[in-house]
């Protein structure tokens, strides 16, 4: 049982505060990744868990245990570097075996739990060469390997494909979340990449100058950002964001912007009510292109496409819509021309509405559960 | 363009025969026989080659004890420079610490003034201290001597290992100490015993300090340089040959490294 807590962990860095007051659990056995842009603190807040940074408050917790004061070493953690930090002095085998010898495990054991995770890595043929005979993928595995022979509780990862090209990461992504499959550990993994994080995560953490902005499992933080910035950090292309007033018509809410009108769901009435101005969020392919005024949409807004992209599974068109710039994705076989007017319509199940001025999330009521 | 390669290999060709005609002068008489050397007029290239002179030099009271004494300063030099200056180098290259540029440039001052501004109240304390014409004193001269290149070079050999090595050794179960130990010596040990020979020969090569801070327990250099009003031509260049020898096959050892430790790349 390898559970990772941190409570109001803080650490600063002369006037700057690198990790602001994080509280954080982490399940056993949970793939949780840690993504913001650089600077972020997602690095430091790692090395804080391993024992690398000293934490100036707070506590950390590793199975239970206080890990607050011990070394990295007596903690139970791996970790991989994004460097991959391989000894250039030592082979693949030494490196992989380093952390058995420091512990003093027997030479027998030794070459058999190096033969073991060197075979779970395909590495049982390079064990005899060194580092700096190897590419940057199997550089990438050796590192893994000598993280996981000392059998870990908790593996933590910081930026570990960040080195590799394009095609590589996505073979070593699954690999990873493979491996993770395969061990008995709970891994902790840092990335500013939001496909990986999206991938691989049971749930990512998104955090921003140091704090963490929204914990959750992948589909809500792309369905739901708790804020402007995650919706924005998150997508490629990212969420577009609208403004709106809030105004009411008949008797029913509608949000009003700049050439457009949408009827939210009665679920926000009370979210909505004493309100005015407010932020649409809407994903590029929540959005549906019409060619001909929507028969029986009240909503359609008329909007002139600037710029067609064929992006191979989808068509990525730049819209203006009456001054606002969105990104829209359609099916690549759409026919749809630069220059083109069209009529947009959301799905208005998907709308993400957030207050004008702290950019958070307005949530909707939630449905009442009927108690049995 | 190739006038200017011209230019640049007849530069390099008067700098290496300015820097090499001593040293080819000094062997050559050195290795003449002593008629041949008062004789006039002299050969430019001697006649005879005897070993001769070498002899009579090796021979000459005082020279071996001499030589064994720049031997023993010399290690004793190595010892302490390397045991100071070396954690302090690598303090310099892994840590943030209040007033780590004064430091730095603290170092370099410790050589602003000539050692002969020095040279008396430096003698004063020795005395006072019962350090001098001990070897000991003369080694602890001539590693504050050397203290500024030791610290310098080490540091920026400490900075060439990366610190994630040492955090990954740490993350693996070792100590801060232990994963220095394991991790980063053995990367940065070529450059450190080239750091060390090349102490060893500032020390051996070292004059005015050895010459101020004894008087019986002479290094080579300042017995040579005592005696030199009253030797032998013959002595005297079989003295000075005798000098160079350990400096240029020294230097020419470790040549590789001296280039990396100063961080010169001259083949890319």
């Amino acid at each position: 049982m390898a559970e990772v807590r941190l409570e109001k962990v803080t650490r600063r860095f002369g006037s700057v505060v690198a990790v602001d007051n994080v509280d954080l659990q982490i399940r056993d056995k949970e793939f949780m990744v840690f993504l913001g842009p650089s600077g972020c603190g997602k690095t430091t807040t790692l090395r804080s868990i391993a024992g690398l940074e000293k934490i100036d408050a707070g506590r950390i917790f590793l199975a239970d245990q206080d890990v607050t004061d011990l070394p990295p070493g007596q903690r139970g953690i791996g970790m991989v570097f994004q460097s991959y930090a391989l000894f250039p002095h030592m082979t693949i085998a030494d490196n992989i075996g380093f952390g058995l010898r420091i512990k003093k495990v027997p030479a027998s054991e030794k070459a058999g739990r190096v033969r073991k995770v060197a075979e779970l890595l395909y590495l049982d043929n390079l064990l005899d060469r060194y580092p700096g005979q190897l590419s940057g993928g199997q550089r990438q595995r050796v590192a893994v390997a000598r993280a996981l022979v000392i059998e870990p509780a908790v593996l933590l990862m910081d930026e570990p494909l960040s080195n590799l090209d394009a095609l590589l990461r996505m073979q070593m992504r699954a690999e990873l979340k493979k491996l993770h499959h395969a061990i008995n550990a709970t891994t902790i993994y840092v990335t500013h990449d939001q496909v990986e994080a999206l991938s691989l995560g049971d749930r990512i953490a998104v955090m921003r100058d140091g704090k963490i902005v929204q914990c959750d499992v992948p589909m809500e933080i792309y369905d739901k950002p708790a804020n402007v910035f995650v919706g924005s950090f998150i997508g490629n292309p990212p969420m577009n964001f609208v403004h709106g007033e809030v105004t009411s018509q008949e008797g029913r809410l509608m949000i009003k912007g700049q050439g457009f009108t949408v009827t939210p769901d009665p679920k926000w009435s009370k979210a909505l009510a004493d309100r005015k101005r407010v932020i649409l969020g809407v994903r590029p392919e929540n959005f549906r292109v019409h060619f001909q005024e929507p028969a029986g949409e009240t909503n359609g807004a008329q909007a002139a496409v600037e710029v067609v992209e064929l992006l191979g599974n989808l068509k990525l068109l730049t819209i203006d819509l009456a001054g606002s710039v969105l990104k829209v994705s359609v099916e690549p076989d759409t026919a749809v021309t630069a220059g083109e007017n069209v009529w947009l319509t959301w799905n208005e199940d998907k709308l993400c509405i957030y207050d004008s001025d702290n950019e958070w999330a307005i949530t909707p009521e939630r449905p009442e559960v009927v108690s049995a | 363009m190739r006038w200017k390669k011209a230019l640049f290999y007849a530069a390099a060709a008067v700098f290496a025969v300015w820097t090499v005609m001593p040293i080819v002068l000094i062997a050559m008489a050195a290795l003449t026989p002593r008629q041949e050397l008062y004789s006039w007029p002299r050969q430019f290239i001697p006649e005879n080659f005897s070993l001769e002179s070498f002899r009579f030099f090796a021979n000459s009271h005082g020279v071996l004890a001499a030589t064994f004494r720049s031997i023993a300063v010399a290690l004793a030099t190595v010892l302490i420079a390397l045991l100071v200056g070396a954690p302090a180098g690598y303090a310099l290259a892994r840590f943030r610490f209040r007033g780590k540029e004064a430091f730095r440039i603290g170092i370099l001052m410790t050589r602003m003034f000539p050692t002969s501004l020095l040279a008396i109240p430096l003698a004063v304390i020795y005395l006072k201290t019962n350090i001098y014409d001990t070897i000991g004193g003369l080694a602890l001269m001539h590693a504050a001597l050397a203290m500024p290149f030791v610290v310098l070079v080490t540091s920026s050999l400490f900075l060439k290992v990366p610190y994630d090595l040492e955090e990954a050794a740490m993350t693996l179960g070792c100590s801060r100490i232990g994963a220095f130990v394991r991790v980063s010596l053995p990367l940065a040990l070529p450059s450190l015993v080239a750091a060390g020979i090349y102490t060893f020969v500032l020390s051996w090569n070292e004059v005015f300090a050895s010459a101020v801070l004894t008087v019986h327990n002479r290094t080579l250099p300042a017995h040579i340089i005592s005696t030199l009003n009253v030797s032998p031509l013959n002595f005297k260049f079989a003295g000075g040959f005798f000098m160079i020898i350990p400096a240029l096959i020294f230097i020419f050892l470790v040549r590789r490294y001296l280039l990396s430790m100063w961080g010169v790349a001259i083949n890319k």
